[in-house]
Order: structure tokens, then sequence, then C-alpha cells
């Protein structure tokens, strides 16, 4: 099979990623390879298998649906990139 | 006596009888890193001073008699994709450079509760993504055997400061083989516990039905001990299994008389270093004349399960890795329009190469068209992988294999080839995909001096089987006592 450069950066947009030109064909050829090979599992005898989405017992896991406060806002804060007074700082969006 | 060739059930020994201080140990370690950091670079960041002032503390608590624990005062090393409050956690990326975490893992307030001494953060390949440590985004990891040579990853960090006597163990974190390989390619034990034995709280998700917190340590009993502290149900793990407390010691009987141990043929087939083979050949034959029912079977897995690791992994991993985004943490890119803008800047700038390539491949096989054809098939792949192993364990106690296909390779050899770097997982991506537990110990050296290790895989919960059956060999071998790490 063979990647485009319009897949890659199709498949990177989805990522928000950008691709820089030069390095498409890096990505493309790279992901040609990986596909190539991962492509041996629809070699696999697995058709009337299910799927399995964890390695644990499928049961659920409830808990009660308590609010806990976590107190230390500055140390939560003091990651973000950019802030005002106690919020996170983003560009205008309308 | 060097402080810092103890194992930690040797260093406790030692503070038992008063023949040391746990100032002693400390100051022993600091030196070490002072002098064999500069060979190895295994750390992202020293936590000298700290460890200082928290053993002056500790050393006062101890003296007079307000803390006895086994483990006060015993220092470790973190891998830095485990959370630690008020220190950085950068998985080794730009991305988090500058991240410090608000709150502990799970497996760090236990470390904590245990009064251990944290010497440090260990570098990895960027977000827990490589099995050579090339990929950090700070540094290259050297093999303490050879600083040519690479310590093997993704805890390539963890792997090579216990390998060089810079932390008596260390917590790494395997998603498809990142303990166990880099302990074969240093020559220290790894282990990789049973998904859901340890909690994943705090662990920087990678791919989180896979991802597993396990300890790298000199010996196997210091492995057992190490587990003991770490495992546990969690509440905030909802992945982590509600079960009695073991003691993982207990198990080290050193006999393995009547136990049956499988050998499958297609892990010790095509691509498979001859060396390796011939060590590995054996070892077997020492279990046997230790008593240990031998058969050879067939396990033709490993293929697919490569292939279903890197679509699943890379798949969870655009999926966990999508929180990056410049807002509430981690890097952001000075300039921007708008949001979209800054997302996307901020992204491609701040991950590394492998980073993007794994996301990019994630997002493809979860991409309209491609579901099917991929994730479908490889969650379907995952079922076989399991059947396959279920139906082993029906008949023998232990799975032994190679842990790595070669001894550790050169530094720069596999880093422009992602898919070659890939097919060196061949031996250890089944057992996340099936959810075991496996070990790595080292039973020999290879021609270039190199350690050479083995896999034990049990199935699940059974660490106590794999742990012994680890245990027996190592005591038959003496390995530690035989070959030392030259820095050559």
């Amino acid at each position: 099979m063979k990647i485009s450069k319009e897949e890659i950066l199709h498949i990177a947009n989805l990522a928000d990623l950008n691709i820089k030109e030069d390095e498409i064909e890096k990505y493309a050829l790279n992901l040609q390879d990986i596909l190539n090979f991962a492509n041996i599992v629809n070699n696999a005898p697995v058709d009337d298998l299910d799927i399995t989405i964890g390695a644990n017992e499928k049961k659920n896991v409830f808990r009660k649906d308590e609010i806990k406060v976590f107190e230390d806002n500055e140390a939560l804060l003091q990651n973000a990139p950019s802030k005002e007074q106690n919020m996170f700082k983003i560009p205008k969006v309308l | 006596m060097d402080i810092t060739e103890l194992t930690v059930h040797e260093l406790q020994e030692k503070l038992k009888n008063k023949e040391l201080t746990i100032t002693e140990i400390t100051k022993a370690y600091i030196d070490r890193i002072n002098e064999k950091e500069k060979d190895v670079d295994a750390f992202v960041t020293i936590l000298t001073e700290e460890a200082l002032e928290e053993t002056k503390n500790l050393q006062k608590k101890v003296d007079n008699g307000e803390i006895t624990g086994n483990f006060a005062g015993i220092p470790i090393g973190i891998k830095d994709n485990i959370c630690t409050k008020g220190i950085k956690t950068t998985c080794s990326s730009k991305m988090l450079e500058n991240f410090v975490s608000p709150y502990n893992a799970t497996v760090m307030e236990k470390i904590n509760s245990e009064n251990l001494i944290n010497l440090g953060k260990l570098n990895m390949d960027e977000f827990a993504m490589g099995g050579s440590t090339e990929y950090s985004y700070f540094k290259k990891t050297k093999n303490p055997w050879n600083l040519k040579k690479v310590p093997g990853g993704s805890s390539g960090g963890s792997a090579a400061a216990v390998a060089a006597n810079m932390v008596p163990w260390a917590l790494g974190s395997d998603t498809g083989g990142s303990i166990r390989q880099p302990a074969s390619f240093c020559g220290v034990v790894g282990l990789k516990p049973t998904y859901g034995l340890v909690s994943r709280y705090g662990l920087v998700a990678f791919a989180s039905s896979l991802d597993q917190i396990g300890s790298i340590t000199k010996d196997v009993r210091d492995c057992a001990m190490l587990l003991n502290i770490i495992a546990g149900y969690d509440e905030k793990d909802t992945t982590s299994e509600d079960m009695p407390k073991k003691d993982y010691t207990e198990c080290l009987k050193n006999d393995v008389k009547g136990l049956k141990i499988g050998v499958p043929k297609e892990f010790f087939g095509e691509g498979i270093n001859e060396e390796v083979k011939t060590r590995l050949e054996k070892i077997i034959e020492e279990y046997k004349n230790m008593g240990a029912e031998i058969e050879e079977f067939s396990l033709d897995i490993a293929q697919y399960a490569l292939a279903t690791y890197y679509i699943i992994a890379c798949a969870e991993a655009s999926s966990n890795l999508g929180r990056f985004d410049g807002i509430r943490y981690g890097y952001r890119t000075p300039e921007f329009t708008n949001l979209k803008e800054l997302y996307k800047k901020s992204r491609s700038e701040g991950f590394g190469e492998e980073v993007k390539r794994r996301i990019i491949l994630g997002t493809y096989v979860l991409s309209s068209g491609y579901y099917d054809a991929y994730y479908k098939k490889a969650q379907q792949v995952r079922t076989l992988v399991m059947n396959e192993f279920s139906k082993a364990f029906e008949k023998y106690d232990v799975i032994l294999t190679p842990t790595a296909p070669t001894g550790a390779f050169d530094i720069g050899e596999k880093s422009n080839n992602p898919l070659e770097m890939y097919l060196a997982d061949i031996c250890t991506v089944s057992v996340n995909i099936a959810g075991l537990p496996a070990i790595s110990i080292p039973v020999g050296l290879n021609s270039e001096g190199m350690p050479v290790g083995m896999q034990l895989i049990g199935n699940r919960f059974k660490e106590e089987t794999i742990l012994n059956v680890a245990y027996t060999m190592e005591q038959k071998l003496k390995f530690r006592e035989k070959y030392k790490p030259e820095f050559k």
C-alpha cells in the first residue's frame, strides 16, 4: 500500500499536528512501512473471535458520584502557560 | 565496604545490625551519582539537596524511635513519567519540560508512606515511546556495561541507574517491554506485574489498556520487596484489582522441582540472535537438572502480537496525548493568531518525532475507512493472543523466552529506522496484550560482554511463581557476583 501526501496531511490535521513540507515524505514512508508490517493482523485466524478492549475481567466498576474538592488551586494553575486571576487564559474564541 | 554495591535487603540487614546509618547510605549514593552521572546520563532531575534534607529529618525520627519501618531511609529512583508532587515530571519531553505535578501518583504515596528517599527522576524515551532511551528530549542515557551502547528503553534511565549503582532500585513502567528489555540490556532484574496489580493513577498515560508500573532491581528478592510496597487496589484506578495483600518474598523457595516450564519454539526462531539462543538453551538444561519439567510447544502469536501491539498502543496514545494542547499545562507556542493554531503549533513544537509518528499512526488506524481493517482486527487478535496463553497455562506453570532478540545495540544503530526498533519488542509485547506478569533476569554475557536476559511469563496474578523460578536460577548463576559493568 502507498500513503499519499494528502492522506498524511489529512491525518495530521485530525491529530492537530503540523507536518513541515520537507517531512511529509519521511512520515509517509515510515507510516507505509509500519502499516505494511501491521497488515499481518489481517492474516490472523480471528474470524469468529470477539474483540478484547482490555486485559481485565469484563465487569462494570461503579462508585458513588461524590464531589471531592481539590484544594490546591495554585498547584493546578502553576503549570498553565497563561493565566489570569484563577483562570486559564486562551485566545478569543468568538 | 562499598555501600552502593549492596542490594536493598542487604542494606536493611546492615541498618538493623547498626553497621550503617541511613545518612551514610544517602551520602554514598549521592557521591556515586556525582561520580557516574556524567558517564551514564540516567537522570532528568537529581534531588541531592532534597534527599539530604529528608535524610536529616528521617535520621532524627529513626534515632528517637518515631519511625521503625523496614524501608525508612532506603533510596529509590523514579521514572520520569510517574507524577511526583512538587517535583518536575517531564516524561523526557519538551512538552512537559517544566511540568510540576499537583499530586502524587498512588505508587508515590506508597513509597512516601514507607519513608523511602527519592534520589531523582530517571530518563526515558519521550512519553515511554521507544526501546533505547534515544528518543528522550533531554539526553541519551548510556549503558553502564558499554557507554557506546543503549541501555534499552523506555525505562532506560531506571535500568542504567540501577546497573551503575546510582540508585539501589527504581520504578519503571512497561507498556510493551519497557521494564523488561532495559533490565535485560543492563543486566538487572525487571518485573512487569499483572495488569491491575499496581495502580496506574498518576502514571502519565501512554496506552491505558497496556501500561503497568513495576520494579527494576539488583536481584529477585529486592524485586519482590518493591512489589510488596507498590501492589494493591486503588479506587482511583478502576482497572486495579481488589485482592488480598501478599508478601511476595515468601514465595522465594529456591526450588523448581516438578514445576512445568513451557518453551515456545517460535520465540527461539528467526530473528533471535544465536548467542541468545545458545545461552538460554543452557539455562533450560539447568532447570531440567534442577528437576523442572521442560516441554517445547507452539505459541505462534509473536508476529501477530507485535503488529497488534503497535496498532492498539498507538491508537490509545493518539487519544491519550490529545490532552496536550498548550492550555492547562505543558508547552505553549509563543506565536499564534487563533485557538486552532495554538493547539497545532504547541503540539507540533512540543512533541518529538517518534511521538508524532505514533500519534499519526494511531490516528490513521482509528480513522474512518481503516478502523475495521486495523483497530478492530487488532482487538480480535488480542482475543486470540489471550486464548493462546490461556491454553498454554493449562499445561505449564511458566513460559520461558528470551527477553530481547539481541543484547544491547549501539547508540544510533536503530534510531533512524522506526520499524526495526519496533521489531526488537517481539518477545515482550504479547505479555502486555494479554495483561500477564513477566520478569527478566540476567543469565550471562554475550561475546561483546553485554548482558543477556531471560523472560519468564506467568499466568494472571501468578507473580509468585515467576519470582520463585527466577530466584532459583539467580541463586544458581550468581550473575551479580561474577560480572560487573565496567563503564568502558
